[in-house]
């Protein structure tokens, strides 16, 4: 083999590598001591991926006739691609380059110098010794399928099918109640402005139902998902409506004429009733309802049909099944949501036994103009209007036994609802916060109107809410008992009205989710992006994007502005009409296969197939995803995988060691 | 040299979680012991046992295999067959001589950048405990391992 001639870059990321890792001493020894295993020239500078940086492995590559390039800077999952094009555009393959990371596994997670410069050197020798044996590769181009799956109704996913749609490419929506709008449909006003949630969310709903390129499926879930990026199949399952939707006008009138009152617990927070038949709401996104075979009179004791017998046109099919429906997509947004925390969880709040303690989505509900109050805000009776509400921010969250992180709605939701409840009924409000976060556009000014509105603010953790009075005062109340930590006394504020602001919680099955698109979740269980800060809405996994609240909690702005996000991911891949996939993929050598079909079942992408006339197995490159576990598998080493060769990988072993330096040394000495 | 001994340790990643959760350890500034250095595989299931043989045969004195949790691999389940060979491995090495404690196994998302930290650093502890592993390669027992090197392992 011919004598490679290597160089190495080594970067000081500011003072991130170079605080930590002696960079000039480090390039030194790379091109002293490596010099024998082919390295021409080792420099440092300060950023390697500044446009100067990579100008300066360009010009190396070009006038020292470089054949190899090794990079010591920050993870390969940040800067891979940077130095591999760098290279592509000198004229050198850009797979002869190894990016090897002494930032993330080096100089951030050690504190003694002369130990990180070592580990520094010692990771530099292995990326040596690997890049020695990389082989030029080019990237495989697969066609991109153009349709989009966007799972979830809510804002976040109607703004990203609609983006979709409207720029020409097919759309497939899945929604698991029957009709699309999500949590956002539920709410009366939005914070700062106090729009009307309804008037600008109904409109979009009406948009994505109607649009020539969105094809909606609600009461639908998905079952599995096979594939990998431009080239996904998904399995639906479209829940019987019970209505056959192509005779069905929406006219309602199934829903009137039902007997059957069921607690509508998802739509209306258990405040409202639904008949068995229904849409969840009037405004529903597809106007076809569906029947609830749990409550159904029929289902359950097989008489009734009552639906069945006023529907003018004949809709109501009670035979109708389940269906199984399979899409060709090309790339996946999941914009599933989340779940309210339930506040029965913390029993000191009274929730659930305290009659006039409410969970905030029970209060949107009875704000809304459509909601089970008419908007009027009662107490649970149902008639009496309260003359003091007590607001209890962060229910749920920023508490270790429950949830660390900070809902970050939850503040200016309660400061919304101490304006409706001032504005509706005059009544007193305190607002029981521990910080008050107001940090987006027009937020802190909505904060400065309600102080100037009067609501009383009290810094400070609820303890308890109770119905136990101690004075006179107290009798027939709600009393908060809570620290003002601004004036360190204990007040117990007595209240007709608790509201409390429980925080946003992953969806219950995120986790089941995440394990059916080939994702991940973080710790607190939300759906975990490529890069907290530089790719929100990208995951690990190419072609499957998050948006809205199953990435984090979030208000609407921030999930219109993620669903907008993914779409423009979307559309800029279909863009590029074909994707470039990294050709790390495994070959079979024909001549060294036995024929033994190991490989054949330990593929999970059915990539690896047998030829039966010849007796030997051969790969599918378009299939073979590179995982290299066949490589591994093959008893008779006939398996080899590019990138990722086994020589690559034991020569870094052997670099990593310094193995090959260390006489090396010896001579030296 | 045993007073202040610094075990090597060799440590596999997959790209997907247990490498990212070393970035993340990275990203937070979460410190661990500098012994390890790190490979990175598409998945653990491209770890060929001969690796860890050739880790130390080349003067590793321990190595940690890590990868997603069961269920979590991004190439569907090709973790358990890293578990699988793992076990079959870890009784290998007994066989040799090489004590069992010296091969750990360790599955890390890509959000348990602390959990990898942590762990890293008692792995570190236990091999330090066990002393150099020793392996001399002008030897002839690990002058056989040596031939690993060449990768031809007959079948």
């Amino acid at each position: 083999m011919a004598k490679e001639r290597i160089g190495v870059y080594v970067c000081h990321c500011g003072t991130n590598i170079a605080g930590t890792v002696d960079v000039a001493e480090v390039s030194r020894w790379a091109g002293e001591v490596l010099k024998d295993r082919g390295v021409v020239i080792s420099r440092d500078y300060k950023f390697m991926c500044s446009s100067l940086g990579q100008e300066l492995i360009q010009k190396d590559i070009k006038e020292q006739g470089l054949t190899r390039v090794v990079v010591a800077a920050c993870s390969p999952h940040l800067h891979e691609a940077t130095f591999r094009n760098a290279c592509k555009e000198a004229g050198l393959n850009p797979y002869l380059s190894e990016l090897v990371s002494i930032r993330e596994q080096d100089s951030w997670v050690h504190t003694d110098k002369a130990v990180a410069t070592e580990k520094a050197k010692a990771i530099i020798s292995g990326g040596v010794e690997r890049v020695i044996w990389q082989t030029p590769l080019e990237p495989l181009k697969v066609p991109i399928n153009q349709t989009t799956l966007v799972v979830g109704g809510g804002i976040a996913g109607i703004q990203a099918a609609l983006e979709i749609a409207d720029a020409g490419l097919p759309v497939v929506m899945v929604e698991r109640e029957p009709s699309i709008g999500g949590h956002m449909a539920q709410f009366d006003k939005t914070f700062p402005t106090l729009d009307c949630s309804a008037c600008i969310l109904t409109p979009k709903m009406v948009q994505v139902g109607s649009h020539p390129n969105i094809k909606l499926l609600t009461y639908a879930e998905v079952t599995n998902v096979s594939g990998f990026v431009g080239n996904f199949q998904v399995t639906v399952k479209q829940k019987a409506r019970s209505v056959n939707i192509e005779d069905c006008t929406g006219c309602g009138i199934c829903q009137e004429k039902c007997p059957k009152k069921v607690i509508d617990d998802v739509f209306e927070a258990g405040l409202g009733y639904r008949k068995a038949i229904y849409t969840p709401f009037p405004q529903a996104v597809p106007k076809y309802p569906v029947i609830d075979r749990e409550n159904c009179t029929y289902y359950l004791k097989g008489t009734c049909k009552a639906c069945e017998k006023f529907c003018p046109t004949g809709a109501i099919n009670f035979a109708q099944e389940d269906e199984y429906l399979t899409f060709d997509v090309g790339q996946i947004i999941l914009a599933t949501g989340w779940d309210l925390f339930d506040a029965r969880r913390i029993p000191q709040y009274g929730y659930g036994r305290l009659a006039n303690v409410f969970t905030n989505l029970e209060f949107e509900r009875l704000t809304n103009a459509a909601g089970p109050t008419g908007g009027k805000v009662v107490l649970r009776d149902g008639v009496t209007v309260p003359k003091t509400v007590g607001i209890v921010h962060c229910v749920g969250s920023r508490d270790k036994n429950y949830n660390n992180y900070c809902s970050a709605i939850c503040c200016m939701q309660s400061l919304k609802f101490a304006h409706l409840v001032h504005e509706r009924t005059g009544a007193e409000v305190y607002n029981f916060y521990i910080d008050m976060r107001t940090p987006a556009k027009g937020y802190d000014e909505f904060y400065q109107r309600l102080l100037d509105e009067g609501t009383h603010f009290i810094r400070g953790k609820v303890a308890e809410i109770t119905d136990a009075a101690r004075e006179p005062g107290e009798e027939g109340k709600l009393i908060v008992q809570v620290e003002n930590t601004l004036i360190g006394k204990q007040m117990r504020i007595p209240v007709d009205m608790v509201i409390l602001s429980a925080g946003l919680e992953p969806r219950h099955d995120t986790k089941e989710v995440a394990h059916l698109f080939g994702i991940s979740c973080s710790a607190d269980g939300w759906l975990l992006e490529r890069h907290p800060k530089l790719d929100p809405v990208a995951t690990m996994t190419e072609g499957i994007l998050i948006a809205g609240c199953v990435q984090g909690p979030k208000d609407i702005p921030t999930s219109v502005a993620q669903g907008a996000a993914a779409a423009a991911r979307v559309v800029g891949k279909i863009q590029q009409k074909e994707i470039s996939m990294e050709p790390i993929k495994a070959s079979i050598n024909q001549d060294k296969c036995s024929g033994c079909r190991i490989c054949n079942n330990m593929c999970p992408f059915n990539a690896i197939f047998f030829i039966e006339d010849r007796m030997v197995s051969e790969v599918n490159p378009a299939l073979c995803q590179g995982c290299g576990t066949c490589v591994a598998a093959c008893p008779a080493g006939a398996i080899s995988g590019t990138v990722f060769s086994d020589q690559a990988i034991l020569a870094q072993i052997d670099g990593l060691l310094l193995k090959n330096v260390k006489p090396l040394e010896v001579v030296a000495g | 040299m045993t007073e202040s001994f610094e075990p090597i340790i060799i440590g596999f990643t997959c790209n997907w979680c247990s490498y990212r959760a070393a970035d993340m350890a990275g990203t937070a500034r979460i410190k661990y012991a500098p012994n390890v250095r790190l490979i990175r595989l598409m998945c653990s299931g491209r770890l060929d046992p001969t690796f860890i043989l050739k880790a130390f045969a080349d003067g590793a004195d321990g190595v940690l295999v890590s990868g997603c949790h069961p269920g979590d691999c991004h190439y569907v389940e090709q973790n358990y067959k890293t578990m699988r060979r793992f076990y079959l491995l870890k009784k290998l090495l007994t066989q040799m001589g090489i004590e069992p404690g010296r091969l750990k196994l360790l599955w890390a998302s890509a959000a348990e950048g602390q959990i990898f930290a942590d762990e890293i650093t008692k792995f570190t502890e236990e091999v330090r405990a066990l002393g150099p592993l020793n392996w001399n390669p002008e030897k002839g027992f690990v002058a056989e391992g040596h031939q690993i090197n060449h990768v031809e392992v007959p079948a």
